[in-house]
């Protein structure tokens, strides 16, 4: 039935004008490659490089972008989009991928899940692109994840996320939890001597499945360690002062924040309202960004620690590159969170894997992936795992009053991603 | 003519109409993705349908009209989600053969709620009688007491709230805020494939006619001209000696199943439940499908519901910033300009005209004088 559906199309197809026209265009394509052009069409055949019928032609590869410019979401998922057109346009100013310029089209998810799955499903069926860089929550990418899979599509992930899932169609630039957890809680447990934790969340996967690791690891393999307090607030929570009071009086060594959006600002505000002053008690967040901080206000988080895998202010050669670059291009006042240098590697670890494949398809470049170094990324050298997670180092900074993060501490060795922790689920 | 007496003339040529739009014209000139989009659309006029019996001729305004779309959606989507949680499907969970959230959440077992909508009639009875029952108890304790107008949509507003906190909440038991997703056969019928998407829009526009036959039905009998009568005097309909809570009741019954029946088809179009379709936000949004399509017209629901739904995603792929400002201009102008919607344009200013055509014709042929001098002259 399906076939009959197909060659009915083909026969219209070729029926109209229009397509006839674009046909007798397309056959012009092979004598267009022929006469000398400036940069770009220098790559393999079309032909040789895409059997799948993605949006490739000779001088040129359409990918998607996929994040909320408007809704709730926005706020966050702005860094993103800025972070991948900044990749996009370097990495066509050094010769694109394959010979071909990277045209991108942009889709706006709108916070809405189903609008994701709508968008998702259009940038890969309608326009055929070759890989797509989206999503920020969880829930976005759950929804368009089936989408991915069906038309076999490739969706660069930039967030870093509560793992227990692993995709063919995936490549997950972020951090899974365990990478952003573990390191964190060793080192305060080892350089605060911290004994006691007070975990917060926002109520939704991310931060549950967060505080569970933590949680698992805290009570088993850290001596002498207990959770005294657990708690979690609806999205859009403003008022923390029954638990705040809650934290006077356990006096934990560690309140562990994973409060998310734009709750963090009453969270923090309200922590120093009442009085707890983060040079005495220490706070360890995985969720509060640079981007956060603009909200937040320095002055009010200054002293905290977060535990992420990118700060703005590292100090490398190849960070000072890319934060230059992407104040030149959308601003100096612009700041850059963990997940917007993650969404930076997207399109780069795509164009790299496409070029070891040698091609655009969609099963070669999931087979190529793993394996595939970024020596330029902005947080340092990272590598796809063949659980098509990154591994990449964990580091943790101090809040300053002025909104940037000091290194205190990163491991030495790069973090093995693992999306499905033993004795941790 | 059994047809003269069910619909009149205007309402026989919006029928044939849309039947002709849905059947014949847009299966033909979309492609099986802008089908697809469509279909959904059409799960949300089932919620406008129910809005026009409910609110504009019952004048109930209910603005918690997603709780029921999603109890639908979810009773569907429970069903779908244990057929796609099989054992072997399911084999790399701490326990296989539970639902992925679960074993996310430490749940061992199924819950004992889920345990039912392993099976298919029973899924299919709770999509109908999970809102009627659950709209029954509301309307009970509202109407009973008199508790009507601005009074009844802020509590209807506030029970989306509450349902969507507790759907968020329990996420072992609901799926959270990411829902029930990846859902994918229906009795090993892969409901993801172009195939299976023509069948359902197929099936979703015949739902869609018998909803529209059901709605005419009730605003011509009795019951219809009670509510009219009580939208327009509460009191003099009580002091008739009927009970006007039973008939609201009745009203606000009939909405919440009709809206269960789109949630349960969105689902399976979409291939996937959350709470996002259930809080506040969209349940006004079906508000606003009635309203533009106008409030009183059963056929301008269903085109109410399409063109909103067609500018957001028209408007969101042509410009991914502005969109959201040039779906606001949209509303204001149709409340604005056109307080009866699509439906007071389309009598206002295009049935007086075909009415004109077709009575000069008649004059022309020499035995409708009387006719063309009755019709509106502007």
């Amino acid at each position: 039935m399906n076939g009959v559906l197909m060659s009915d199309e083909t026969e219209k197809g070729l029926k109209s004008p229009l397509r006839r026209q674009l046909l007798m265009g397309m056959a012009a394509i092979p004598a267009l490659a022929m006469m000398p052009r400036p940069s770009f069409g220098a790559g393999p055949a079309t032909s040789a490089v895409n059997t799948t019928g993605l949006a490739v032609t000779d001088s040129e590869v359409t990918v998607g972008i996929l994040h909320s410019v408007t809704g709730t979401m926005a706020i966050s998922e702005t860094g993103s989009v800025q972070a991948e057109k900044l990749a996009i346009e370097q990495i066509n100013a050094a010769g694109g991928v394959l010979g071909r310029k990277i045209k991108y089209i942009q889709e706006d998810g709108a916070s809405d899940w189903p609008t994701f799955a709508e968008k998702a499903k259009k940038l890969l069926v309608n326009d055929k692109c070759a890989a797509v860089m989206g999503c920020w929550t969880s829930a976005s990418r759950k929804a368009v994840l089936p989408v991915f899979e069906q038309y076999n599509g490739m969706l660069y992930y930039p967030t870093f996320y509560e793992g227990l899932e692993q995709s063919k169609n995936v490549i997950y630039t972020g951090q899974e939890a365990t990478q952003q957890i573990i390191a964190g809680l060793d080192w305060v447990n080892k350089t605060k001597g911290a004994k006691t934790f007070y975990l917060l969340g926002s109520d939704y996967i991310w931060p549950r499945t967060s505080n569970k690791i933590a949680r698992k690891h805290i009570e088993g393999h850290l001596q002498g360690c207990k959770v005294v307090g657990e708690e979690y607030f609806p999205l859009g929570h403003t008022q923390f002062n029954s638990v705040i009071n809650k934290i006077k009086l356990t006096k934990p060594d560690v309140i562990y924040a994973i409060i998310v959006g734009g709750s963090n600002v009453a969270f923090y505000k309200q922590l120093k309202a009442a009085g707890i002053d983060m040079s005495k008690q220490t706070l360890l967040t995985i969720s509060v960004t640079e981007d956060e901080i603009d909200g937040i206000g320095g002055e009010n988080i200054a002293g905290a620690y977060a535990c992420m895998k990118y700060f703005q202010s590292l100090d490398n050669a190849n960070n000072k590159a890319f934060v230059s670059a992407f104040k030149k291009m959308w601003g100096e006042k612009t700041v850059i969170g963990d997940v917007t240098q993650a969404a930076y590697l997207g399109p780069w670890l795509w164009k790299l894997t496409v070029e070891k494949a040698g091609s655009f398809d969609i099963d070669k470049v999931a087979a190529a992936s793993p394996g595939i170094e970024f020596k330029g990324a902005p947080e340092g050298y990272v590598r796809i795992h063949e659980n098509h997670h990154l591994w990449s180092k964990t580091r943790v900074g101090r809040a300053k009053a002025d909104g940037q993060y000091e290194l205190i501490y990163e491991t030495a060795d790069l973090v093995e991603p693992d999306p499905f922790p033993k004795g941790y689920q | 003519m059994i047809n003269s007496r069910f619909f009149n003339r205007s309402e026989l040529i919006g029928f044939v109409s849309l039947l002709l739009l849905l059947v014949v014209i847009l299966p033909l000139a979309l492609d099986v993705f802008r089908l697809n989009l469509v279909a959904k659309y059409l799960t949300y006029a089932f919620v406008a349908i129910g809005l026009v019996l409910c609110w504009g001729y019952g004048g109930i305004l209910s603005l918690g009209q997603g709780v029921f779309f999603g109890l639908g959606g979810y009773c569907m989507a429970m069903f779908l989600k244990l057929e796609a949680s099989s054992v072997e499907n399911t084999k790399i969970q701490s326990t296989p053969g539970i639902p992925d959230f679960m074993d996310w959440n430490q749940l061992t077992q199924l819950p004992f709620f889920w345990k039912p909508f392993a099976s298919f009639p029973f899924a299919l009875a709770a999509i109908i009688l999970v809102p009627a029952i659950f709209s029954f108890i509301i309307g009970a304790a509202m109407f009973k007491r008199r508790v009507g107008g601005v009074y009844f949509a802020i509590i209807t507003q506030a029970i989306a709230a509450i349902m969507t906190i507790l759907i968020v909440g329990q996420q072992g038991y609901t799926g959270g805020i990411n829902g029930i997703t990846d859902l994918r056969t229906l009795h090993g019928w892969d409901i993801r494939t172009d195939h299976a998407k023509y069948i359902l829009y197929f099936v979703e526009v015949f739902f869609l006619f018998a909803a529209i036959l059901v709605a005419q039905f009730i605003r011509l009998t009795k019951l219809g001209r009670i509510l009219v009568a009580m939208r327009e005097q509460e009191d003099r309909v009580r002091f008739s000696g009927y009970s006007v809570a039973n008939f609201k009741i009745f009203a606000f019954c009939a909405a919440a199943v009709f809206a269960a029946v789109g949630g349960a088809l969105f689902t399976l179009e979409v291939g996937f439940m959350s709470p996002s379709f259930v809080g506040i936000v969209p349940s006004i949004e079906m508000v606003i499908y009635t309203a533009v399509g106008g409030r009183l017209s059963i056929f301008g629901a269903v085109y109410g519901s399409l063109l909103v739904n067609f500018a957001k995603t028209s408007l969101s792929e042509t410009f991914p910033q502005l969109w959201l400002f040039g779906l606001g201009a949209l509303f204001i102008a149709v409340v604005l300009a056109f307080p009866n919607g699509l439906a007071g344009i389309w009598g206002d200013y295009v049935q007086p005209r075909i009415d004109k055509l077709l009575a000069s014709r008649t004059k022309k042929s020499g035995n409708g004088g009387l006719v063309a001098n009755g019709a509106p002259a502007e």
